[in-house]
């Protein structure tokens, strides 16, 4: 533990260089998060004939930048390289080193982060400049808890790529899981379209899965839509167990596969 | 005249040679397919749920109004029912060779491909289908037909004819933009995430046009033409379209496939293969 952490800064100054290596494959990768934007351009178009149970235009503005802005900081593609590395058995290397294989995923895409941010800044400009800036929280415990529930929507998002990616171990077309988690992420996280306009079955269902804790609560804490500072610390109390929970899940799948791993290289 | 017959008849031999040639791929990618049995039965159950997952929004919206920018929910589901159609064929036709085209030029097999006696886009465009895919395009026009019981409204004749003519055109246009991409890989070969990036702006698609406006609206007129491919075919399905505006987007269309052969045999000029 103490040498993952004393090797930590590498590891990420290896990512960051990495990720600038890459910054136009990157770029364009960000850029292909387009849904926020399209959903954003349609539901102004609806809101501006008049407000959708009340959620005016700049709500709808607000809602969507900021999903925007969460989504691609916190997203990382830890899966597909773990799901490649298995498949080509490249992940043996990583079992040799003397740190946990999950401290070099964490600073490939940590180093990821500063590119992310400054990709994401532009947005962060337009959502200033545009009408949604009225109904961001801007009172200090707010916003003490929208950094802490950025930095745990990261952390949770990542431990459930590592759970995808670890599934390479026991499946031989793991990458369809990924779809099909996609598909269940963009409704019950709110990325597709903001939680409380969902079916009441739909938002009940959301409440019991860890997906919104990714996305939906930390915008909705952003754009003011939890006004009570206590209950929005209990959403990020609970975003923060779900990410120890399934960061351990995945732990357990790690060692589990390794296992598994091992018995069938001979 | 006499020449000329020959010329027909080799013509004709030509596409014959070359509808051969597709059906022997598109029999190599099934009996491929065939192989995954349980695959088509869990892909089956996967084009349901995307079908209930584009609906969502769908249901969500017109659950609180009657129209939207001036559709109503019947005419919306045209759209989308054209989108899923669409969708299914690209997914089942094209994309599936990109994946292969990529990995050839970066390994040097794409030489192999030139050195065929067939035409080099034809082969690359044919190289891999996804049969189950199928699935997606049926759910598609059930949805269509569906959608035309709930309007209560029986599309005639021509207008049937029509709008499967501009889903065609639809399809060429995506094609062109398609091919136009891919044969960027000749300048910078990892061009895959540019069809992703392609793809998720074609999302948008399943939306009538009209419903965006402003800096949306620019883009998905003049970057990716999104009303080419979904909403004038469902507005020639619904009888809401004239006759000129159908004429332009064939215009269209065949312009721009035009260009992407164009784009295409002059990127395959500058292939200079991987090892050299």
């Amino acid at each position: 533990m103490t040498r993952a952490l004393r090797a930590m800064p590498t590891l990420v100054r290896i990512g960051l260089t990495e990720a600038l290596a890459y910054r136009a494959e990157m770029l364009v990768w960000l850029l292909t998060t387009t849904m926020p934007l399209v959903m954003l351009g349609l539901w102004t178009s609806v809101a501006d004939e008049a407000p959708f149970r009340a959620w005016a235009t700049r709500d709808f503005v607000a809602y969507y930048l900021v999903a925007l802005i969460v989504r691609n900081l916190t997203s990382n593609w830890v899966a597909w390289q773990m799901s490649e590395e298995i498949r080509t058995g490249a992940v043996a290397g990583r079992l040799l080193r003397p740190v946990h294989p999950f401290a070099g995923y964490l600073g490939t895409h940590l180093g990821a982060v500063p590119l992310r941010a400054v990709a994401v800044a532009p947005v962060m400009l337009v959502v200033l400049w545009s009408s949604a800036r009225a109904v961001l929280v801007t009172d200090p415990a707010h916003l003490g808890l929208v950094a802490l529930a950025l930095v745990g929507a990261w952390a949770l998002t990542f431990a459930v790529f590592l759970c995808l990616g670890a599934l390479a171990f026991f499946l031989d077309k793991s990458l369809g899981i990924v779809d099909v988690y996609f598909g269940v992420f963009a409704i019950m996280s709110g990325y597709l379209i903001p939680l409380p306009l969902l079916p009441a079955w739909l938002r009940a269902t959301a409440a019991w899965l860890p997906f919104r804790a990714m996305l939906g609560d930390p915008v909705a804490i952003a754009i003011g839509r939890v006004p009570d500072a206590g209950q929005a610390a209990r959403l990020v109390a609970q975003q923060w167990a779900w990410a120890t929970a399934l960061l351990l899940v995945a732990a357990w799948m790690w060692r589990r596969g390794v296992r598994r791993y091992e018995a069938f290289g001979g | 005249m006499a020449s000329a017959a020959v010329a027909r008849g080799r013509r004709g031999g030509r596409v014959r040679y070359y509808l051969r040639l597709a059906a022997v791929q598109l029999r190599a990618s099934t009996v491929t397919g065939l192989q995954y049995r349980a695959d088509f039965l869990v892909q089956g159950l996967m084009s349901l749920y995307w079908l209930g997952w584009n609906l969502l929004p769908l249901l969500v919206l017109y659950d609180e109004r009657a129209t939207v920018a001036g559709w109503s929910f019947g005419a919306a589901l045209v759209v989308m029912a054209n989108f899923v159609i669409i969708r299914g064929v690209l997914e089942g036709a094209v994309n599936p060779s990109l994946g292969a085209l990529v990995e050839q030029i970066r390994s040097g097999a794409f030489d192999y491909t030139l050195l065929r006696p067939a035409d080099a886009q034809f082969l690359v465009s044919t190289a891999r289908f996804a049969p189950w895919r199928i699935v997606d395009v049926l759910g598609g026009v059930g949805l269509l037909v569906y959608a035309f019981v709930r309007l209560g409204q029986h599309p005639s004749v021509g207008q049937v004819a029509a709008g499967v003519g501009l889903l065609v055109a639809g399809l060429v246009v995506m094609y062109a933009l398609w091919i136009m991409i891919v044969a960027m890989a000749f300048w910078v070969v990892k061009m895959d995430n540019l069809i992703y990036l392609l793809g998720s702006v074609f999302d948008a698609a399943r939306w009538p046009a009209s419903v965006f406006r402003g800096a949306w609206r620019v883009v998905f007129t003049f970057v990716v033409p999104l009303a080419l491919m979904t909403t004038y075919p469902a507005q020639a399905m619904l009888g809401t379209l004239t006759g000129g505006a159908a004429l332009a987007c064939l215009a269209g269309a065949l312009g721009l496939a035009a260009v992407s052969r164009l784009v295409w045999r002059l990127a395959l000029r500058s292939y200079t293969s991987a090892s050299s």
